[in-house]
Protein backbone atom coordinates (compact mmCIF):
# COMPACT_ATOMS: atom_id res chain seq x y z
CA UNK A 1 0.00 0.00 0.00
CA UNK A 2 2.38 2.30 0.67
CA UNK A 3 4.33 1.67 -2.29
CA UNK A 4 1.44 2.68 -3.93
CA UNK A 5 0.68 6.21 -2.38
CA UNK A 6 4.49 6.79 -2.87
CA UNK A 7 3.76 5.37 -6.50
CA UNK A 8 1.07 8.09 -6.94
CA UNK A 9 2.83 11.10 -5.38
CA UNK A 10 5.74 10.68 -7.93
CA UNK A 11 3.54 9.68 -10.55
CA UNK A 12 0.30 11.97 -10.59
CA UNK A 13 3.04 15.36 -10.93
CA UNK A 14 4.41 13.28 -13.95
CA UNK A 15 1.90 12.56 -15.90
CA UNK A 16 0.45 16.52 -14.54
CA UNK A 17 3.67 17.42 -16.50
CA UNK A 18 3.25 15.53 -19.59
CA UNK A 19 -0.24 16.73 -20.20
CA UNK A 20 0.64 20.21 -19.71
CA UNK A 21 3.66 20.07 -21.99
CA UNK A 22 1.73 18.24 -24.58
CA UNK A 23 -1.09 20.60 -24.66
CA UNK A 24 1.54 23.94 -24.48
CA UNK A 25 2.89 21.76 -27.72
CA UNK A 26 -0.53 21.07 -29.33
CA UNK A 27 -2.02 24.61 -28.59
CA UNK A 28 1.22 26.03 -30.16
CA UNK A 29 1.02 24.39 -33.44
CA UNK A 30 1.07 27.23 -36.48
CA UNK A 31 -2.23 27.70 -38.24
CA UNK A 32 -3.22 24.35 -40.73
CA UNK A 33 0.25 23.82 -42.63
CA UNK A 34 -0.77 23.71 -45.99
CA UNK A 35 2.16 21.38 -47.59
CA UNK A 36 0.88 17.83 -47.55
CA UNK A 37 -2.81 18.66 -48.16
CA UNK A 38 -1.99 21.23 -51.05
CA UNK A 39 -0.13 18.28 -52.50
CA UNK A 40 -2.97 15.95 -52.26
CA UNK A 41 -5.41 18.46 -53.44
CA UNK A 42 -3.16 19.10 -56.72
CA UNK A 43 -2.80 15.35 -57.39
CA UNK A 44 -6.21 14.14 -57.18
CA UNK A 45 -7.51 14.42 -60.18
CA UNK A 46 -4.60 11.37 -61.54
CA UNK A 47 -5.54 9.81 -58.17
CA UNK A 48 -8.13 7.41 -59.90
CA UNK A 49 -10.75 8.07 -56.96
CA UNK A 50 -12.33 11.72 -55.94
CA UNK A 51 -12.32 11.33 -52.05
CA UNK A 52 -8.86 11.71 -50.42
CA UNK A 53 -8.28 9.77 -47.54
CA UNK A 54 -8.52 6.96 -49.94
CA UNK A 55 -6.71 8.64 -52.53
CA UNK A 56 -3.74 8.58 -49.93
CA UNK A 57 -4.27 4.92 -48.32
CA UNK A 58 -4.66 3.21 -52.11
CA UNK A 59 -2.65 5.30 -54.13
CA UNK A 60 -0.46 8.24 -52.95
CA UNK A 61 1.22 6.04 -49.54
CA UNK A 62 -0.09 2.94 -51.25
CA UNK A 63 3.01 1.45 -49.73
CA UNK A 64 2.35 1.79 -46.22
CA UNK A 65 -0.80 -0.16 -46.85
CA UNK A 66 1.08 -2.49 -47.90
CA UNK A 67 2.94 -3.27 -45.36
CA UNK A 68 -0.14 -2.63 -43.01
CA UNK A 69 -1.56 -5.75 -44.58
CA UNK A 70 1.77 -7.52 -43.60
CA UNK A 71 1.24 -6.32 -40.62
CA UNK A 72 -2.21 -7.74 -39.60
CA UNK A 73 -0.87 -10.82 -41.58
CA UNK A 74 1.86 -11.37 -39.41
CA UNK A 75 -0.23 -10.73 -36.14
CA UNK A 76 -2.29 -13.49 -37.29
CA UNK A 77 0.80 -15.79 -37.70
CA UNK A 78 1.65 -15.07 -34.49
CA UNK A 79 -1.43 -15.70 -32.98
CA UNK A 80 -2.04 -18.55 -34.69
CA UNK A 81 1.49 -19.87 -33.34
CA UNK A 82 0.79 -19.82 -29.89
CA UNK A 83 -0.98 -23.08 -30.23
CA UNK A 84 -4.37 -21.84 -28.56
CA UNK A 85 -7.22 -24.43 -27.61
CA UNK A 86 -11.04 -23.92 -28.51
CA UNK A 87 -13.39 -23.30 -26.08
CA UNK A 88 -15.51 -25.77 -27.08
CA UNK A 89 -19.29 -24.25 -26.06
CA UNK A 90 -21.62 -27.26 -26.91
CA UNK A 91 -24.11 -25.58 -25.98
CA UNK A 92 -26.96 -24.03 -28.72
CA UNK A 93 -27.33 -20.44 -29.20
CA UNK A 94 -30.66 -19.50 -28.58
CA UNK A 95 -33.28 -19.07 -31.02
CA UNK A 96 -33.08 -14.82 -31.24
CA UNK A 97 -28.99 -14.79 -31.63
CA UNK A 98 -30.01 -17.66 -33.69
CA UNK A 99 -32.32 -16.16 -36.07
CA UNK A 100 -31.06 -12.32 -35.93
CA UNK A 101 -27.55 -13.69 -37.28
CA UNK A 102 -29.25 -15.27 -40.27
CA UNK A 103 -31.19 -12.24 -40.80
CA UNK A 104 -27.71 -9.33 -40.08
CA UNK A 105 -25.23 -11.60 -41.99
CA UNK A 106 -26.71 -11.14 -45.31
CA UNK A 107 -27.43 -7.03 -44.38
CA UNK A 108 -23.99 -6.94 -43.16
CA UNK A 109 -22.52 -8.22 -46.33
CA UNK A 110 -24.32 -5.74 -48.20
CA UNK A 111 -22.84 -2.93 -45.96
CA UNK A 112 -19.79 -4.88 -46.60
CA UNK A 113 -20.17 -3.83 -50.21
CA UNK A 114 -21.50 -0.35 -50.25
CA UNK A 115 -19.09 0.45 -47.82
CA UNK A 116 -16.18 -1.03 -50.67
CA UNK A 117 -17.39 1.14 -53.06
CA UNK A 118 -18.57 4.40 -51.56
CA UNK A 119 -15.00 4.55 -50.91
CA UNK A 120 -13.91 5.88 -54.07
CA UNK A 121 -15.69 9.46 -53.76
CA UNK A 122 -16.89 9.19 -49.80
CA UNK A 123 -15.67 8.08 -46.31
CA UNK A 124 -15.67 4.13 -46.37
CA UNK A 125 -13.46 1.63 -48.27
CA UNK A 126 -11.38 -1.20 -47.48
CA UNK A 127 -10.61 -0.97 -44.25
CA UNK A 128 -14.30 -0.29 -43.15
CA UNK A 129 -15.50 -2.71 -44.85
CA UNK A 130 -13.16 -5.17 -44.15
CA UNK A 131 -13.85 -4.68 -40.46
CA UNK A 132 -17.75 -4.94 -41.30
CA UNK A 133 -17.29 -8.47 -42.51
CA UNK A 134 -15.33 -9.53 -39.50
CA UNK A 135 -17.73 -8.59 -37.46
CA UNK A 136 -20.57 -10.85 -39.59
CA UNK A 137 -18.42 -13.71 -39.23
CA UNK A 138 -17.54 -13.19 -35.33
CA UNK A 139 -21.61 -12.95 -35.01
CA UNK A 140 -21.83 -16.33 -37.11
CA UNK A 141 -18.93 -17.64 -35.28
CA UNK A 142 -20.73 -16.56 -31.34
CA UNK A 143 -23.93 -18.40 -32.88
CA UNK A 144 -22.09 -21.36 -33.16
CA UNK A 145 -21.48 -21.74 -36.98
CA UNK A 146 -18.23 -22.71 -38.17
CA UNK A 147 -16.71 -22.92 -41.42
CA UNK A 148 -16.68 -26.57 -42.80
CA UNK A 149 -13.20 -28.60 -42.78
CA UNK A 150 -12.82 -28.59 -46.24
CA UNK A 151 -12.89 -24.73 -46.64
CA UNK A 152 -10.72 -24.11 -43.49
CA UNK A 153 -6.75 -25.64 -44.64
CA UNK A 154 -6.13 -24.19 -48.34
CA UNK A 155 -9.53 -21.75 -49.40
CA UNK A 156 -9.22 -19.87 -45.85
CA UNK A 157 -5.63 -19.50 -46.17
CA UNK A 158 -5.87 -18.24 -50.01
CA UNK A 159 -8.39 -15.57 -48.34
CA UNK A 160 -5.96 -14.41 -46.26
CA UNK A 161 -2.97 -13.65 -48.52
CA UNK A 162 -5.26 -12.57 -51.17
CA UNK A 163 -5.14 -9.18 -50.15
CA UNK A 164 -1.43 -8.62 -49.66
CA UNK A 165 -0.61 -11.19 -52.60
CA UNK A 166 -2.42 -8.89 -55.02
CA UNK A 167 -0.76 -5.49 -53.67
CA UNK A 168 2.90 -7.69 -54.48
CA UNK A 169 1.53 -8.56 -57.54
CA UNK A 170 0.34 -5.04 -58.81
CA UNK A 171 3.43 -3.61 -56.78
CA UNK A 172 5.34 -6.13 -59.44
CA UNK A 173 3.21 -4.89 -62.30
CA UNK A 174 3.72 -1.14 -61.73
CA UNK A 175 7.42 -1.70 -61.56
CA UNK A 176 7.09 -3.13 -64.73
CA UNK A 177 4.93 -0.79 -66.63
CA UNK A 178 5.78 2.45 -64.49
CA UNK A 179 9.38 1.81 -63.53
CA UNK A 180 8.11 2.62 -60.10
CA UNK A 181 6.71 1.18 -57.11
CA UNK A 182 2.67 1.45 -57.17
CA UNK A 183 3.05 4.48 -59.64
CA UNK A 184 -0.78 3.48 -61.49
CA UNK A 185 -1.20 4.41 -64.88
CA UNK A 186 -2.68 7.41 -64.70
CA UNK A 187 -6.09 6.16 -66.58
CA UNK A 188 -6.18 3.15 -65.30
CA UNK A 189 -5.65 4.24 -61.47
CA UNK A 190 -9.28 3.53 -60.44
CA UNK A 191 -9.64 0.43 -61.84
CA UNK A 192 -6.26 -0.77 -60.04
CA UNK A 193 -7.95 0.87 -56.68
CA UNK A 194 -10.87 -1.45 -56.88
CA UNK A 195 -9.20 -4.14 -57.78
CA UNK A 196 -6.88 -3.53 -54.60
CA UNK A 197 -10.02 -2.67 -52.33
CA UNK A 198 -11.87 -5.68 -52.99
CA UNK A 199 -8.89 -8.16 -52.03
CA UNK A 200 -8.19 -6.27 -48.79
CA UNK A 201 -11.57 -6.27 -48.29
CA UNK A 202 -11.68 -10.07 -47.77
CA UNK A 203 -8.53 -10.64 -46.69
CA UNK A 204 -8.88 -7.47 -43.79
CA UNK A 205 -12.24 -9.36 -43.13
CA UNK A 206 -10.83 -12.67 -42.72
CA UNK A 207 -7.47 -11.71 -40.80
CA UNK A 208 -9.56 -10.30 -38.40
CA UNK A 209 -12.45 -12.49 -37.83
CA UNK A 210 -9.52 -14.78 -37.37
CA UNK A 211 -7.71 -13.11 -34.52
CA UNK A 212 -11.20 -12.82 -32.97
CA UNK A 213 -11.26 -16.75 -32.60
CA UNK A 214 -7.35 -16.96 -32.26
CA UNK A 215 -7.54 -21.00 -33.17
CA UNK A 216 -5.56 -22.06 -36.26
CA UNK A 217 -8.07 -23.93 -38.26
CA UNK A 218 -7.13 -27.17 -38.94
CA UNK A 219 -5.27 -27.53 -36.15
CA UNK A 220 -6.26 -31.32 -35.38
CA UNK A 221 -8.95 -32.79 -37.75
CA UNK A 222 -12.17 -32.59 -35.19
CA UNK A 223 -13.44 -29.10 -35.00
CA UNK A 224 -11.16 -26.65 -34.77
CA UNK A 225 -12.69 -22.56 -35.35
CA UNK A 226 -13.51 -21.48 -38.97
CA UNK A 227 -14.58 -18.38 -40.41
CA UNK A 228 -16.63 -17.29 -43.02
CA UNK A 229 -15.19 -15.70 -46.01
CA UNK B 1 -10.52 28.22 -28.37
CA UNK B 2 -11.70 26.18 -31.94
CA UNK B 3 -13.20 22.80 -31.44
CA UNK B 4 -10.00 21.11 -33.30
CA UNK B 5 -7.88 22.53 -30.49
CA UNK B 6 -10.44 21.24 -27.85
CA UNK B 7 -10.68 17.50 -29.43
CA UNK B 8 -6.68 17.54 -28.94
CA UNK B 9 -6.65 18.35 -25.30
CA UNK B 10 -9.05 15.32 -24.77
CA UNK B 11 -7.11 13.44 -26.82
CA UNK B 12 -4.01 13.81 -24.43
CA UNK B 13 -6.30 13.79 -21.69
CA UNK B 14 -7.13 10.18 -23.02
CA UNK B 15 -3.44 9.57 -23.56
CA UNK B 16 -2.80 10.55 -19.77
CA UNK B 17 -5.33 8.91 -18.40
CA UNK B 18 -4.59 5.09 -20.51
CA UNK B 19 -0.19 6.20 -19.26
CA UNK B 20 -1.22 6.24 -15.63
CA UNK B 21 -3.42 2.83 -15.93
CA UNK B 22 -0.96 0.85 -17.76
CA UNK B 23 1.79 1.82 -15.10
CA UNK B 24 -0.50 1.11 -12.01
CA UNK B 25 -2.67 -1.39 -12.84
CA UNK B 26 -0.79 -5.04 -12.89
CA UNK B 27 -3.55 -6.83 -13.98
CA UNK B 28 -2.59 -7.95 -17.89
CA UNK B 29 -6.19 -7.41 -18.88
CA UNK B 30 -6.25 -3.97 -17.57
CA UNK B 31 -2.95 -2.78 -19.12
CA UNK B 32 -3.99 -4.20 -22.46
CA UNK B 33 -6.77 -1.58 -22.02
CA UNK B 34 -5.16 1.26 -21.10
CA UNK B 35 -2.61 0.66 -24.01
CA UNK B 36 -5.86 0.85 -25.97
CA UNK B 37 -7.13 4.34 -24.47
CA UNK B 38 -4.07 5.69 -25.15
CA UNK B 39 -4.26 4.65 -28.88
CA UNK B 40 -7.57 6.19 -28.99
CA UNK B 41 -5.78 9.70 -27.72
CA UNK B 42 -3.27 9.41 -29.98
CA UNK B 43 -6.12 8.73 -33.01
CA UNK B 44 -8.26 11.88 -31.84
CA UNK B 45 -5.82 13.94 -31.75
CA UNK B 46 -4.16 13.01 -35.14
CA UNK B 47 -8.02 13.41 -36.38
CA UNK B 48 -8.66 16.69 -34.48
CA UNK B 49 -5.52 18.35 -36.00
CA UNK B 50 -6.50 17.13 -39.09
CA UNK B 51 -8.43 20.29 -39.40
CA UNK B 52 -7.44 23.14 -37.28
CA UNK B 53 -8.88 25.98 -39.19
CA UNK B 54 -12.64 25.90 -39.94
CA UNK B 55 -12.40 27.67 -43.29
CA UNK B 56 -10.41 24.74 -44.53
CA UNK B 57 -11.09 21.37 -45.63
CA UNK B 58 -9.93 18.75 -43.56
CA UNK B 59 -6.15 17.44 -44.50
CA UNK B 60 -6.58 13.46 -45.74
CA UNK B 61 -3.32 12.59 -44.60
CA UNK B 62 -3.59 12.58 -40.70
CA UNK B 63 -7.00 10.79 -41.34
CA UNK B 64 -4.96 8.35 -43.73
CA UNK B 65 -2.91 7.52 -40.88
CA UNK B 66 -5.45 7.11 -38.05
CA UNK B 67 -7.15 4.33 -40.43
CA UNK B 68 -4.01 2.69 -40.99
CA UNK B 69 -2.90 2.53 -37.00
CA UNK B 70 -6.77 1.47 -35.77
CA UNK B 71 -6.22 -1.66 -37.77
CA UNK B 72 -2.56 -2.14 -36.85
CA UNK B 73 -3.58 -1.30 -33.22
CA UNK B 74 -6.32 -3.70 -33.19
CA UNK B 75 -4.35 -6.94 -34.53
CA UNK B 76 -1.39 -6.04 -31.99
CA UNK B 77 -4.13 -5.61 -29.30
CA UNK B 78 -5.46 -9.53 -30.32
CA UNK B 79 -1.78 -10.31 -30.43
CA UNK B 80 -1.60 -8.91 -26.51
CA UNK B 81 -4.77 -10.57 -25.69
CA UNK B 82 -3.74 -14.09 -27.00
CA UNK B 83 -0.07 -13.47 -24.66
CA UNK B 84 -2.16 -13.22 -21.89
CA UNK B 85 -4.26 -15.79 -21.62
CA UNK B 86 -0.78 -18.34 -22.70
CA UNK B 87 0.42 -16.17 -19.46
CA UNK B 88 -2.81 -17.22 -17.33
CA UNK B 89 -2.82 -20.54 -18.38
CA UNK B 90 0.76 -21.28 -17.52
CA UNK B 91 1.43 -19.10 -14.48
CA UNK B 92 -2.52 -19.11 -13.08
CA UNK B 93 -2.46 -15.39 -12.93
CA UNK B 94 -3.32 -12.87 -14.93
CA UNK B 95 -0.17 -10.12 -13.66
CA UNK B 96 3.60 -10.81 -15.36
CA UNK B 97 5.57 -12.15 -12.36
CA UNK B 98 7.14 -10.03 -9.60
CA UNK B 99 10.82 -9.75 -8.35
CA UNK B 100 9.88 -8.71 -5.22
CA UNK B 101 8.07 -12.30 -5.29
CA UNK B 102 10.72 -14.52 -5.46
Amino acid sequence: MNRNRLLLVVLLPLLLTLAAGLGYAVLSLPEQPQYLQKLVMDNMAESGVSHPVTAVLLNFRAYDTLLEMMVLLLALLAVWSFDMTDPKHKTAPNQVLDTLTRLLTPLLILVTAYLLWVGAHAPGGAFQAGSVLAASAVLLSLAGWRLSNKLTALPLRIVLVAGPGVFIIISALTMLLEGQLLKYPVAQAGLYIVILETFATLSIGATLAALFLGVRPGKTDKDKGGKHK
Amino acid sequence: MNPANFYALVGIGLFCIGLFGMIINSHLLRKILAFNIMGSGVFLILVALGRRADNMPADPVPHAMVITGIVVAVSATALALTLMIKVTTITGQATLPDEDDK
